[in-house]
C-alpha cells in the first residue's frame, strides 16, 4: 500500500483499503486485509462463508468501524462515521438481504435514500433510470407485491440514482432466475462502461469468471490471493478459496426403477399468505434410488410444496402417498414413522431452534424415535451420544461439544441439520435448498451424502434454485413456477437453457400479471 | 333537544383525552416504539397541570405544565429504551407504574382543591346556530387543538418526508439505518411527541373534564387511547372513529343506566371493551398493508459498530 498517494491521478485508485482489521471476541473477522479498487472496474471479492467478506465490505460502507487499517478514497484518507457518510462520498451498497420497506412503495423507497425531492418528480425519474438500465420498475407499486427480482431492480436502481462511484453487491445474483441474472450483468457492464467501479462478492464462480477483470480473495478473515479471474478457471478459483482441492461429487447412474416411494397426485393448495403462490394439479413421483429435482425461481411455490409434503400443512389424503399409503391428511410424526425426512430451507428457526443445544435440537426432529425420552423425561446423554456420532460422521465443526445452534457457521448448521436427519437411513428424504449460502467444501459433501443415500436405496427429492446443484444431483428435473409443475424430465433430455426458459418465462408472466 | 346535545357535550369531553392520547402513541408506534407508559405520562400531566393552575391560576399555564410533564416522563422512557436498548414493554410498565405513584406525591397538597373548567371558546356567531352551534362551535380550546392534531398528523405521516422516514424508521430500522437516518433521534422526537400529547390529555382531564384532582384520576384512559391505536391500526384519522365510539359508548351506558334498561350495569360498562373486540376481529379480516403493525414495533434498535 506505499506510494498510493505519489501515483498520478491517471493511475490512482478509487479505493484503496489498508491492513484492514476486525476482531468479534475471539473471532478475528478481518485481519490485516487490503483491498484495491481501480477506476471503472468489476472487482470480485471471493471468498467462503464467513471468510470476512461481509464484514469487509460493512466496514467500507461505515456500517461498522474497522479496529485497525486505512481507507484511502480517490487519494486521500477516509474515516467514516456511518453509512450516511459514506453515501455522501459515492459508496453505494445493495444488500445481500434486501434492505427496502415492504409496505412502501417502489418510489417511497427510493427518495429515503436521496436528498428531498417532489415524489412526483421522483417517480418520473424512477421510471426513466430503471427503463434506460434495462430494470423496469413501475414507481407507484408497494414493495410487498414484487417478486424477489423485481425487489432486486429497486435497490439497485435506487443506488445508481444516487450517482456512486462505487457500487458494492453483496451476492446479487443468489435469488435470480438466468435470464435476470444476464440482464443483471449487461447493467453492470453499461455502469463499468461510465467509468464507475463495482465491488461484487458471489459465490458463482463461473459468473465472476465473465464478469470481473480483477479479485480478491479471502481466506479466515485474511487475504490470500489476487488474480485476474478471466484467466483462472473456476477450480482453481475455488482452490485459492478453500486453500485444498475440492472433490467433485461422485455419481454413479442411479437405478429409477425401485419401487414409487413418493407419490403426489393432484395436489392443490391455496396459499394463505395473500402474497404466497397456491399449489395448482402439481403430480409427481419418487421412486427408490433415485434423485428428482425440483427446480424454480424463489417465490414460485416452494414454501407451499415443502409444507404439503412434509405434513405442515395437510391435504386431500390421497394427494401425498409415501410407499403407496395415503399421508396427505397425516401431520409430520406420522409421515416420519413411513420412513421419511425432511430438511427445510431456513435453517435457524424453521430447521433448529437458534437457542437450543444441538443435542437439544436432535431431539426437536427425532422425539418420534425410541431411545431418547423414557417415561417423559428426556435422556440427555442418548442425545449427547447420537450427537456426537452426527458430528463425527458428517464433520460439524464447532468450539463446544454441544454448542446452541446459532453458534455454528451456516454450512456446519447445514451439516447437522441433514445430518440429523439422515442418520437413521430414511427411505425417503425432501431436502429444500441442500447448500444455500453453504461454502464450496460443506456443498460438495452435503450433495455426496444425498448421492450416498439414493445409492443406499432411498428416494431423494431436491427443491433447489440452484440450477448447477441440480444438475450435478438430480436423475430427473421438473420446474415448479407459478405454484405449476413441469414433468420431470431425465436429466439428459434437459438443458440449462431450457429449464432457464421455463424458470424466466414464469417470471416475466409475474411481472406483468394485473396487480390486484 | 337539551338532552341530545348535553349528551354530545359530554361525548366530546370523553373522547378528547383519549383522542390526544392516542393521536401521540399513533406517532410514537409508528417509529417503531411501543410505550405502554401512556397511563404513566397521562396522569403526570394531569397532576402537574392542576397544580400549576391552582397555584398561578392559569388554565394555559396549567396545559403547559402538563404538557411538559408528559414530555419529561417520555424522556425518561427514551434514555430506558433508546439509550439503554432496553425492553420496551417492561419500560413502559414501569413508566406507567412510577408515574401513578409520583402523580400521587405531587398532587398530595392539591387534593381537596376546586377550581373552574376552563373557559369555553365561543365562535361568534357560528356558536349561535340551532342544534349543533353550541356543539361543534363552543368547545374548549383542547378539543379544537386535538382536531388540528389529527389532520396535522394525518397529513405529515402520508404526505411529507419527515412522514416517510418516520414510517421507514418503523418498517424496518436497519435498512433505515444503512440509508443514513438517525433512528434514534427520529425515535426519540416521536416518543417526546407521544409524552407531550399523552401530557396534554391528562391535563384535560384535571382542568377540563373534572376539574380536581385524585390521585388514579386517568382511571386506565392511557390503556384504552393503546387500545384505540390497534383499533385505528396506526391512522391517525381512524383513530377519532375510535376515541369517539370509546367515549361515545362510555357515555351511553351511564345514560342507558339512568334510563333503567333492564340490562345489569356491568354488561353496559363493558360494551366499549366488546366493540374493540368486535372492531379489532373485523380488522385482522382486511389484507395485508391495510391494517399491519409497524414492522419494527417494539424491537430494540442497536447499530453494530
Amino acid at each position: 500500500m506505499t506510494g498510493v498517494g505519489t501515483q498520478d491521478s491517471g493511475d490512482q485508485p478509487l479505493l484503496a483499503a489498508s491492513a484492514i482489521s476486525k476482531r468479534y471476541g475471539s473471532l478475528l473477522a478481518n485481519d490485516a486485509i487490503d483491498l484495491v479498487i481501480r477506476p471503472g472496474e468489476i472487482h470480485a471479492l471471493l471468498g467462503e462463508n464467513g471468510a470476512g467478506k461481509s464484514t469487509l465490505v460493512k466496514i467500507l460502507y461505515g456500517l461498522i468501524a474497522p479496529d485497525s487499517g486505512q481507507i484511502m478514497w480517490r487519494g486521500a484518507p477516509l474515516v467514516l462515521s456511518g453509512p450516511a457518510e459514506a453515501r455522501h462520498h459515492g459508496i453505494a451498497m445493495v444488500f445481500q438481504h434486501f434492505s427496502l420497506f415492504d409496505t412502501l412503495s417502489v418510489v417511497e423507497n427510493v427518495a429515503l435514500a436521496l436528498p428531498p425531492e417532489p415524489l412526483a418528480a421522483l417517480s418520473e425519474r424512477v421510471y426513466r433510470v430503471s427503463r434506460d438500465y434495462g430494470l423496469d420498475l413501475e414507481p407507484g407499486r408497494e414493495v410487498w407485491r414484487l417478486s424477489v427480482g423485481e425487489r432486486q431492480r429497486i435497490e439497485i436502481v435506487r443506488c445508481l440514482m444516487q450517482n456512486p462511484k462505487l457500487l458494492i453487491l453483496d451476492e446479487p445474483t443468489s435469488v435470480l432466475s438466468p435470464t435476470e441474472t444476464s440482464g443483471l450483468f449487461r447493467t453492470l457492464e453499461a455502469i463499468r462502461g461510465e467509468g464507475r467501479s463495482v465491488l461484487y462478492i458471489s459465490h458463482k464462480l463461473e459468473e465472476v469468471r465473465v464478469l470481473c477483470r480483477s479479485a480478491t480473495v479471502l481466506r479466515h478473515g485474511r487475504k490470500v490471493a489476487s488474480c485476474d479471474p478471466s484467466r483462472e478457471s473456476a477450480a482453481s478459483l475455488a482452490r485459492m478459496m478453500v486453500g485444498e482441492d475440492i472433490h467433485d461429487v461422485q455419481v454413479k447412474p442411479h437405478r429409477g426403477d425401485g419401487a414409487e416411494r413418493l407419490g403426489v397426485r393432484q395436489l392443490n393448495r391455496a396459499s394463505p399468505d395473500p402474497h404466497g403462490t397456491s399449489l395448482a394439479d402439481v403430480s409427481f413421483s419418487v421412486r427408490a434410488g433415485e434423485i428428482v429435482g425440483i427446480a424454480g425461481v424463489a417465490g414460485n411455490g416452494q414454501d407451499e410444496l415443502f409444507s404439503a409434503l412434509s405434513g405442515e400443512v395437510s391435504s386431500l389424503p390421497e394427494a401425498v402417498c409415501i410407499d403407496g399409503q395415503a399421508v396427505g391428511a397425516k401431520g409430520i410424526v406420522a409421515r416420519r414413522e413411513y420412513g421419511a425426512a425432511f430438511i427445510p430451507e431456513e435453517r435457524l428457526g424453521h430447521g433448529a431452534a437458534p437457542g437450543f443445544t444441538l443435542s437439544e435440537n436432535v431431539l426437536v426432529s427425532q422425539h418420534g424415535k425410541q431411545g431418547f425420552v423414557r417415561r417423559g423425561v428426556l435422556d440427555r446423554s442418548a442425545l449427547r451420544d447420537c450427537l456426537a456420532a452426527i458430528r463425527q460422521r458428517f464433520d460439524v465443526r464447532a468450539g463446544e461439544a454441544d454448542p446452541p445452534a446459532r453458534a455454528l457457521s451456516g454450512g456446519n448448521l447445514q451439516k447437522f441439520i441433514v445430518g440429523r436427519d439422515i442418520m437413521g437411513a430414511p427411505r425417503l428424504v425432501i431436502v429444500a435448498q441442500p447448500t444455500w449460502g453453504v461454502d464450496a467444501g460443506a456443498a460438495a459433501f452435503l450433495r455426496q451424502s444425498l448421492v450416498d443415500l439414493a445409492e443406499q436405496g432411498a428416494a431423494v427429492l431436491v427443491i433447489s434454485q440452484d440450477l448447477d446443484e441440480l444438475f450435478e444431483l438430480s436423475d430427473r428435473i421438473a420446474v415448479l413456477s407459478r405454484g405449476r409443475l413441469s414433468p420431470a424430465l431425465p436429466r439428459g433430455q434437459q438443458t440449462r437453457e431450457s429449464i432457464g426458459l421455463m424458470m424466466g418465462e414464469a417470471m416475466r408472466e409475474v411481472a406483468h400479471a394485473p396487480h390486484a | 333537544m337539551m338532552i341530545f346535545e348535553a349528551i354530545l357535550l359530554t361525548i366530546i369531553t370523553a373522547a378528547t383525552p383519549l383522542l390526544l392520547a392516542a393521536i401521540g402513541e399513533v406517532v410514537v408506534e409508528r417509529s417503531g416504539v411501543l410505550n405502554l407508559g401512556v397511563e404513566g405520562m397521562m396522569i403526570m400531566g394531569a397532576a402537574s397541570g392542576f397544580a400549576v393552575a391552582i397555584l398561578t391560576g392559569s388554565s394555559l399555564l396549567g396545559v403547559m405544565a402538563g404538557l411538559f410533564a408528559g414530555m419529561a416522563m417520555s424522556l425518561l422512557f427514551a434514555a430506558l429504551v433508546l439509550g439503554l436498548a432496553a425492553n420496551q414493554v417492561a419500560s413502559g410498565l414501569a413508566l406507567t407504574i412510577f408515574g401513578l405513584g409520583l402523580s400521587g406525591l405531587v398532587g398530595f397538597p392539591f387534593v381537596g382543591a376546586k377550581r373552574e373548567a376552563m373557559a369555553h371558546l365561543y365562535l361568534p356567531y357560528l356558536s349561535d346556530l340551532p342544534f349543533f352551534g353550541r356543539v361543534i362551535f363552543g368547545q374548549d380550546p383542547l378539543v379544537y387543538i386535538a382536531f388540528a392534531l389529527v389532520v396535522a398528523v394525518a397529513l405529515i405521516i402520508s404526505r411529507t418526508r419527515a412522514g416517510l422516514i418516520l414510517r421507514a424508521v418503523g418498517e424496518n430500522h436497519h435498512s433505515a439505518h444503512a440509508l443514513g437516518h438517525n433512528v434514534r433521534q427520529v425515535r426519540l422526537l416521536a416518543i417526546l411527541f407521544g409524552g407531550a400529547c399523552a401530557g396534554l390529555a391528562g391535563a384535560y382531564l384535571s382542568l377540563v373534564y373534572t376539574p380536581f384532582w385524585t390521585p388514579g384520576m386517568t382511571a386506565g384512559r392511557g390503556w384504552i387511547a393503546l387500545a384505540i391505536v390497534v383499533f385505528a391500526s396506526w391512522r391517525a384519522g381512524r383513530a377519532v372513529i375510535g376515541a369517539y365510539i370509546f367515549g361515545g359508548v362510555s357515555i351511553l351506558q351511564l345514560h342507558a343506566q339512568g334510563f333503567g334498561l333492564g340490562v345489569p350495569a356491568q354488561a353496559l360498562a363493558a360494551l366499549p371493551y366488546l366493540t374493540t373486540i368486535i372492531v379489532l376481529f373485523a380488522l385482522s379480516r382486511l389484507p395485508r398493508g391495510s391494517s399491519r403493525a409497524p414492522a419494527c414495533l417494539g424491537q430494540p434498535f442497536l447499530p453494530a459498530r
